[in-house]
């Protein structure tokens, strides 16, 4: 499929920088007009891939979370969000709603099922000690034009 | 990130403006649990009128309240989240552990 737009960012893996993310979403979003429901629904997505990367990638180390968007022919948003942290041994059980790795900080084990809910696709693939990419695909409705 | 407390007898209200996600959650935790500790509300209510955006570091954030108010002897009711935040509150099931409540 053609891509009409794309940008790619790359940031620190410091907390704050899962608000920045949000932002550069939104502001690559805007071309689009999408709906106030569409824009929270990817903005809550993008936050939680970038968290997972800040808190479990990058959990004793530092890095860079790369965030990639393209707006594709028919409406499509494509999202790539990759880091080179700790990878993830079991993609399939870290999936699993209300599963966590890190309880005793509060997380609770929901940002895939989020992730899930709120996009139209998504593909997790990590390799422990190289990293995960997540990549994530939401077509917007039309909009009247 | 703002908190503001306001005690009303044996209850208090929690107003939380800006947004919560994994980098503030601490900071308001730690001023929720500070004043959780220090007063033992009957009732806490978190309101959520002013926050414009929410991912499941909040569902974490009001699922560890709840513990902690409850082993305090208290309840914790969440007010006022918006439609997008109502929805987030729906799929994670935490409805069915903590009253959530809408002003009109």
């Amino acid at each position: 499929m053609n891509v009409i737009n794309e940008i790619k960012f790359t940031m620190p893996s410091l907390s704050v920088n899962e608000s920045v993310a949000r932002s550069v979403v939104s502001s690559f979003l805007i071309q689009s007009d999408p709906t106030v429901e569409e824009l929270s629904d990817i903005r809550t997505a993008v936050s939680e891939a970038v968290t997972n990367s800040v808190v479990h990638g990058y959990r004793h180390t530092k890095g860079k979370i790369e965030l990639t968007m393209k707006l594709l022919e028919n409406r499509e948003i494509y999202i790539k969000i990759r880091d080179k942290g700790c990878g993830i041994a079991d993609v399939e059980q870290a999936m699993e709603p209300l599963f966590t790795t890190a309880p005793e900080e509060e997380r609770s084990g929901l940002g895939f099922s989020l992730m899930q809910t709120f996009m139209d696709k998504l593909t997790v693939k990590s390799t422990v000690g190289k990293g995960t990419t997540i990549i994530m695909r939401k077509r917007l409705e039309n909009n009247g034009d | 990130m703002k908190v503001d407390i306001k005690s009303e007898g044996t209850s208090a209200v929690a107003i939380l403006s800006g947004e919560i996600d994994h980098h503030n959650a601490k900071e308001i935790r730690s001023r929720l649990d500070r004043y959780i500790i220090a007063n033992r509300p009957g009732e806490l209510a978190i309101d959520f009128r002013n926050i414009t955006f929410m991912d499941s570091s909040g569902i974490g954030l009001i699922m560890g309240r709840h513990k902690l108010i409850n082993q305090c002897g208290g309840v914790l009711e969440v007010r006022n989240p918006c439609t997008y935040i109502r929805r987030v509150f729906k799929l994670s099931g935490i409805e069915r552990l903590v009253k959530i409540t809408c002003e009109k």
